[in-house]
């Protein structure tokens, strides 16, 4: 309660505890709801995931950090083992949705486009930030959702998420987990070491070159693991902070124009499969690789755009 | 011996190009890290957990899911298809790029109406066979493959530079959470606004590209010109 109370603390920084135990709640049902689904075959398995999750979203910052770690590799556990699923859930019948669509119609888009104004709004507000505007509007989505249709009650909401999310699984964690892999290479020195090895053949000094291999790195990387997530974890420790940042490179520039530059490769690989190989399966088509040769011109033209505009910009 | 705390990295890159589970890969990683690194299990199991709840914004997805599936159940993606489907008598180069550029506007805000599977195959792909159709064509099976490729190329690229303008994307947040520790404190806002360039110029390129390469492609196996065919287009609508 001291948290709340505590007037050095940001309001929006407050509201993001309150929707963090929201999301622990969401993720909490989700585990729960599977472990009552007899059509589920991994019904321990997915609720020790979803449910440690929400606990360590709602309660982790009152929680010792060893304990966290501790209920996090617990969680991850069943992850790894297959043993997380998803049952049988209601998905909406077709003439429902018809029946929706010709009483809402393109109205619908206000609360699709709510959440986005509300993140844009509450970023331009100091005190509250983009996290808890985004969060207000989805609220204030499911209002608008619930006054264009009073069918959709809390319940439809929340068995719905569950719905989405026991479908996206465990794998809809990678960000997070890669987050804290970032965390652990800074802790152990990862960092000092790469930029000790690299500094022998990259001109230290020369912000050129840095921005050129840092960016060219993100892409191919990402081509080789086929997750742009992935190579920034690995290509800002060990690039992009030693031989870019360190000299004084705009940070937020180089930063998000990487993690696009990543995307430039993911274009160009079969190994980001659902992007690439999946859609050439569902679209019948001949050429496995007809997918990504449309997007090789694409691909190249946006990586000099970014190079250059890096290079403009720091 | 300094260099074994790479091992991590090591097993990241080689296990995402094995395609090995991603989530083993990456608890492996950070396991072989902290035990190279000194870190020892305590070590480990402290910075998991506080980086862990440090990072917790990576998934505000969580809470967007609570009306993502309830907007689709009221008609998102019908919605949609009625918005594209008034681009009457427009080619099939000129469908996918308009599609490039209603996914973007979209994109940023978060708003998907379901990709190759969900919205492309259902709705973009029989508009651009209809549109052939419609200037007095046989569909072309070569040619029909083409605008398959190119209709989830501008899936894809729409897609991935348009999430980036979102202000709570899981990419930026992530993008902000490495550089935290490494000691840069970057906003999620000014993160979106450097992007609105990158974004317009990656639909726009595409979106021309598309175009250009349908033209030719249609004057290739149909003798068309690109006004000829807006011209029949015009005409069957006049009927």
């Amino acid at each position: 309660m001291a948290f709340f109370m505590d007037p050095d603390i940001l309001l929006g920084d407050k509201l993001m505890e309150v929707f963090y135990m929201f999301m622990g709640f969401m993720s909490v049902y989700a585990g729960v709801r599977n472990l009552r689904d007899k059509s589920n075959p991994s019904r321990w398995g997915t609720f020790v995931f979803w449910t440690l999750l929400g606990v360590v979203l709602a309660f982790g910052r009152w929680i010792p950090a060893m304990i966290d770690g501790v209920l996090i590799v617990v969680m991850v556990l069943p992850a790894i083992f297959r043993r997380v699923a998803k049952g049988s859930s209601a998905e909406p019948g077709e003439a429902e949705v018809e029946a929706n669509f010709r009483r809402i119609g393109s109205k619908v888009f206000v609360p699709a486009l709510a959440i986005g104004v509300f993140a844009i709004a509450g970023a331009l507000i100091p005190s509250v930030g983009a996290l808890a505007g985004c969060c207000i509007g989805v609220f204030v989505s499911a209002l608008i959702l619930w006054a264009l249709n009073h069918a959709n009650r809390p319940m439809v909401f929340l068995d719905d998420s569950e719905r989405l999310l026991s479908a996206m699984g465990p794998l809809s964690m990678l960000p997070m987990l890669l987050a804290s892999l970032g965390a652990i290479f800074d802790a152990a020195g990862v960092g000092d070491v790469i930029a000790g090895i690299v500094g022998g053949i990259i001109p230290q000094g020369n912000l050129t070159v840095g921005i050129i291999v840092f960016a060219l790195g993100m892409m191919l990387f990402t081509m080789i693991m086929g997750n742009a997530f992935a190579a920034i974890t690995v290509m800002t420790v060990g690039i992009g902070a030693p031989f870019v940042l360190s000299q004084g490179a705009n940070p937020a520039v180089v930063g998000i124009l990487a993690l696009t530059c990543g995307y430039c490769g993911t274009l160009l690989t079969p190994m980001a499969a659902n992007f690439n190989i999946v859609p050439v399966a569902m679209l019948e088509m001949k050429d496995r690789m007809g997918v990504i040769k449309n997007q090789v011109l694409p691909a190249l033209v946006m990586i000099v755009v970014q190079i250059v505009y890096m290079l403009v910009a720091c | 011996m300094e260099y074994l705390v790479l091992l991590g990295i090591a097993v990241v890159i080689v296990g995402f190009a094995l395609r090995l589970d991603a989530i083993l890969i990456v608890f492996l990683a950070a396991v072989v890290t902290a035990l190279l690194g000194d870190l020892g299990i305590d070590g480990f199991l402290t910075t998991l957990g506080e980086s862990f709840v440090s990072n917790r914004s990576v998934t505000l997805f969580i809470i967007i899911l609570l009306v993502t599936g309830t907007l689709e159940r009221n008609g998102l993606k019908q919605a949609a298809a009625e918005l594209i489907g008034r681009a009457k008598g427009a080619t099939p180069g000129i469908i996918i790029a308009l599609y490039g550029v209603m996914r973007l506007v979209f994109a940023a805000f978060n708003v998907s109406f379901g990709g190759v599977a969900g919205f492309v195959r259902p709705i973009i792909m029989p508009m651009a066979v209809g549109a052939i159709e419609a200037a007095g064509h046989k569909p072309d099976e070569d040619y029909v493959e083409q605008l398959k490729g190119m209709a989830s190329g501008m899936e894809n690229v729409a897609w991935f530079f348009g999430q980036v303008l979102f202000v709570g994307t899981s990419g930026a947040i992530l993008v902000k959470t490495t550089l935290a520790p490494l000691g840069y404190d970057v906003d999620l806002l000014q993160l979106a606004l450097i992007e609105i360039p990158v974004a317009l110029i990656a639909v726009g390129v595409t979106a021309a590209y598309y175009i250009v390469k349908d033209n030719g492609l249609r004057r290739r196996y149909y003798g068309d010109s690109p006004a000829a065919a807006a011209s029949v287009a015009v005409a069957k609508e006049g009927e």
